[in-house]
C-alpha cells in the first residue's frame, strides 16, 4: 500500500555537509518506494542503548533509485541528537520511520507554482519542483535564510527554477531582507497560481499572508517537534481550522506537516485558542 | 516447548502479558499501520473524558536522559466520538481493549464509567487516578487515599460485573502501598503502576520552562527504578492483586524484571514513540528470556523476586499418589 510507513535498518551510503548542514543518503528502498514530495522520516538516534527517546524527524530531501532506492535528509547540528547524527560515517546502519505524513497536494492541470523555503526548509522542494515540471507546471523559486552559508540548495533552484530569488537577511546573498518581503512580486511577475512553503512557521505565517492578498492556496510544510512522527505522542499539534469552521488542535506529524496556510492560525501557535474544539471553558466543556 | 504466557486480570484471560500504556497507542489506528493490534494481550486507550478536550499548548515534550518530559493534557474527543468512532473500529478487528477514563470529579468517572458499561469491545476499564480532583482545588486524586478509592468504588459500581476495573496508580504519593490497599478495598480488580511522576527541565538558552504547562510527567528508563520498587512494595504488601507493571520498559529483560517483582502483566509506552514495534518485540525477548530460564508459564516468574535469598525458583510440587 502506497503510503503505509515501515521501519528499517537503512545502511549510510554517503555523507556530505552542505553549507551550514548535513546530509546523509541511507539505502531504504521500501520507504524510497512509498515516497511522496512533502513526506518526511524519522531516525532513532544514539545507537541501540540511547538515552535519547524521541525519533528526530526530517523532510525527505531527494530519493534515488541506486541500491534499490535510497533517501536522502538535510539537517543542522542543534543538540546531542543531531551530533551523533553528523558523526555517522559511510557503511553505519540508521534506523528510519518512513515515509510519514501527508505530502504536498499537486495541481491536476499545468500552473504556475512558487516554491518558497526557508533555511534547510528548501530541502524538501527540489523533489516537489521535479515532480510539477514532470506535470507541465512552471516553477519558480524564493529561498531565504539569515545568512549566505544557511540558504540551501540556491544552485539547484537556479537550473530548476524558471526564475530564482534569494534573500538573506545579512545581505551577504541575493537581496537583503526576507522571503515574505519578494514574494508579493514574484507571484506578481509569475502570475503564480499557487504557492509551496516550507521553512520555519513565522517565515510560513508570512507567506500565507502574502498569499491570502492575492487570493492563491498557499501549502504549507510545518516544523513542529515532535516525539514519535507516527500520531501517537499527541506532541506536535497546531491548531488548525477544520472543514466545519471549527478549530482543532491536530497533529502535524499525521493530518500535516503540508497544511493549508489560511488553515492553520499561526498567530495562536504555542496556545490553545479559546475557542478550539475541547479549550479550557470553552463552549464544549 | 512455546512458554504458556497466558495472563489474567482478575478472571479475564489474555493471551499474552504485554499491553500498550494509556496514552501511548494514539486510536489503535496509527499503531495498525505496523502492527496487528490483536496479537499484544491488550490495547490501553488514551485516558478518555467526557467531554472533549485540546489539551495543553506546545511545546508539550521535552526530552531529558533516558526519558522524556510531557504534558499532553489529556488532549481528545470525549467519550461519545472515542465510544462512536474508536471503539467499534478496536472491537471489530477483536482487538482486547483496557479502556483508560479520567475525570475532574467522582461524578465524571462515574458517568464515564456508566457510558462505557453497554459498549461492547470493552475488556477492562482502567481508572487514572492522576487527573486534579476540581472539587479538592485541583489535587490529584491518587495523592488523597480517600477519594481515589471513592473513585474506584464508583466506578465499579458502574462498570458490568464482567469488567474488571483496574486502579491506575502514580509513585509519587507519600505511600503508594497504602493508596492501593485503599483501591482494592474500594473494589480495584487490579492495579497498574506506574503513571508518570512529575518533573520539569528549564530550558538554558531560552532561560524558559522547557514545556509550556512547566511541570511534565516523567516517562521512560529513567523511572523503571520508581515501576519496580512500587511493584515490590504493592506486591508484597497485596500478593493476591494482579498488578499491570509498567514504566520505562524497552526490552524484554526490562519486562521480565518487572514480572519478577510482581507484575503479572507488563504495558509498554514511551518504547513505542521510540519504536513502534516495540510491543511484539518485548514480547518474544520476554518469552525467550522465559525459555531460557526453563519456565514453561509465565505466572510462575510472577513476584519470583519475593522468595527468600537462597532459595530456588519455585517448582510445581508433583504430588505422589497415597497407597492409602
Amino acid at each position: 500500500m502506497a503510503g503505509s510507513p515501515v521501519q528499517v535498518t537503512g545502511t549510510v551510503l554517503t555523507t556530505r555537509r552542505v553549507e551550514a548542514y548535513h546530509a546523509l543518503t541511507v539505502v531504504a528502498p521500501a520507504v524510497a518506494d512509498r515516497f511522496r514530495p512533502g513526506h518526511f522520516v524519522t531516525v532513532g538516534v544514539g545507537g541501540p542503548y540511547t538515552s535519547m527517546l524521541t525519533r528526530r524527524a526530517f523532510a525527505i530531501h531527494d530519493v534515488k533509485p541506486d541500491y534499490g532506492g535510497t533517501v536522502e535528509f538535510v539537517f543542522r547540528v542543534r543538540g546531542p541528537g543531531t551530533a551523533w547524527l553528523a558523526d555517522r560515517r559511510a557503511r553505519d546502519t540508521l534506523d528510519l520511520v518512513g515515509p510519514l505524513g501527508r505530502p504536498f497536494p499537486l495541481p491536476r492541470d499545468p500552473c504556475t507554482c512558487v516554491l518558497v523555503g526557508g533555511e534547510y526548509g528548501s530541502a524538501s522542494l527540489f523533489v516537489l519542483a521535479d515532480v510539477l515540471q514532470r506535470r507541465g507546471c512552471r516553477v519558480d523559486f524564493v529561498l531565504g535564510a539569515s545568512s549566505a552559508d544557511r540558504v540551501f540548495g540556491a544552485l539547484r533552484a537556479r537550473r530548476m527554477g524558471e526564475t530564482t530569488t534569494l534573500t538573506t537577511e545579512d545581505g551577504s546573498l541575493g537581496m537583503r531582507g526576507e522571503v515574505t518581503d519578494v514574494l508579493a512580486g514574484v507571484i506578481a511577475d509569475a502570475r503564480a497560481d499557487v504557492v509551496y512553503a516550507c521553512g520555519p512557521m513565522a517565515m510560513l505565517r508570512g507567506v500565507t499572508a502574502v498569499c491570502v492578498e492575492f487570493g492563491i492556496p498557499a501549502q504549507v510544510s510545518v516544523e513542529q517537534s515532535m516525539a514519535c512522527g507516527v500520531g501517537i505522542c499527541m506532541t506536535c499539534v497546531v491548531p488548525v481550522i477544520d472543514e466545519d469552521g471549527v478549530t482543532r488542535m491536530v497533529r502535524a506529524c499525521t493530518e500535516g506537516p503540508v497544511f493549508l496556510g489560511e488553515r492553520v492560525r499561526f498567530d495562536d501557535v504555542g496556545t490553545i485558542p479559546f475557542d478550539a474544539l475541547g479549550a479550557p471553558g470553552g463552549r464544549h466543556g | 516447548m512455546a512458554v504458556d504466557l497466558r495472563s489474567y486480570l482478575g478472571h479475564v484471560e489474555l493471551p499474552n502479558p504485554v499491553f500498550t500504556a494509556s496514552g501511548c497507542g494514539g486510536t489503535g489506528r496509527e499503531l495498525a499501520q505496523f502492527f496487528d493490534v490483536t496479537r499484544i494481550g491488550a490495547f490501553t486507550t488514551r485516558s478518555i473524558t467526557m467531554a472533549p478536550r485540546a489539551g495543553r499548548p506546545t511545546p508539550r515534550m521535552a526530552e531529558t536522559p533516558s526519558g522524556m518530559l510531557s504534558a499532553v493534557g489529556l488532549q481528545g474527543p470525549g467519550v461519545e466520538v472515542f465510544a462512536q468512532r474508536e471503539l467499534p473500529w478496536l472491537a471489530e478487528r477483536g482487538a482486547r481493549t483496557i479502556v483508560s477514563i479520567g475525570g475532574g470529579s467522582v461524578a465524571e468517572y462515574t458517568a464515564l464509567a456508566r457510558r462505557l458499561a453497554d459498549a461492547p469491545g470493552v475488556t477492562a476499564v482502567e481508572v487514572n487516578l492522576s487527573c486534579p480532583n476540581v472539587e479538592d482545588r485541583g489535587r490529584v486524586f491518587a495523592r488523597d487515599g480517600s477519594a481515589a478509592a471513592e473513585v474506584v468504588a464508583s466506578v465499579r459500581a458502574a462498570t458490568r460485573y464482567d469488567v474488571p476495573v483496574i486502579a491506575k496508580l502514580a509513585p509519587d504519593v507519600a505511600d503508594v502501598v497504602s493508596l492501593a490497599r485503599l483501591c482494592v478495598d474500594g473494589g480495584a480488580d487490579a492495579l497498574s503502576m506506574i503513571n508518570m511522576p512529575l518533573g520539569m527541565s528549564v530550558d538554558v538558552d531560552t532561560m524558559r520552562p522547557s514545556l509550556a504547562a512547566g511541570t511534565g510527567g516523567l516517562s521512560g528508563p529513567a523511572i523503571r527504578p520508581l515501576a519496580v520498587r512500587c511493584v515490590w512494595q504493592v506486591h508484597a504488601a497485596l500478593p493476591g492483586v494482579p498488578i499491570v507493571g509498567m514504566g520505562g520498559v524497552m526490552t524484554g529483560r526490562d519486562a521480565l524484571e518487572l514480572v519478577l517483582a510482581g507484575a503479572c502483566a507488563v504495558a509498554v509506552g514511551t518504547a513505542l514513540f521510540h519504536d513502534p514495534f516495540a510491543c511484539q518485540r518485548i514480547l518474544r525477548e520476554l518469552e525467550e528470556l522465559l525459555q531460557a530460564r526453563g519456565f514453561d508459564r509465565l505466572a510462575d516468574a510472577v513476584g519470583l523476586a519475593h522468595r527468600p535469598a537462597g532459595a530456588g525458583p519455585r517448582n510445581r510440587i508433583e504430588l505422589e499418589e497415597s497407597s492409602l
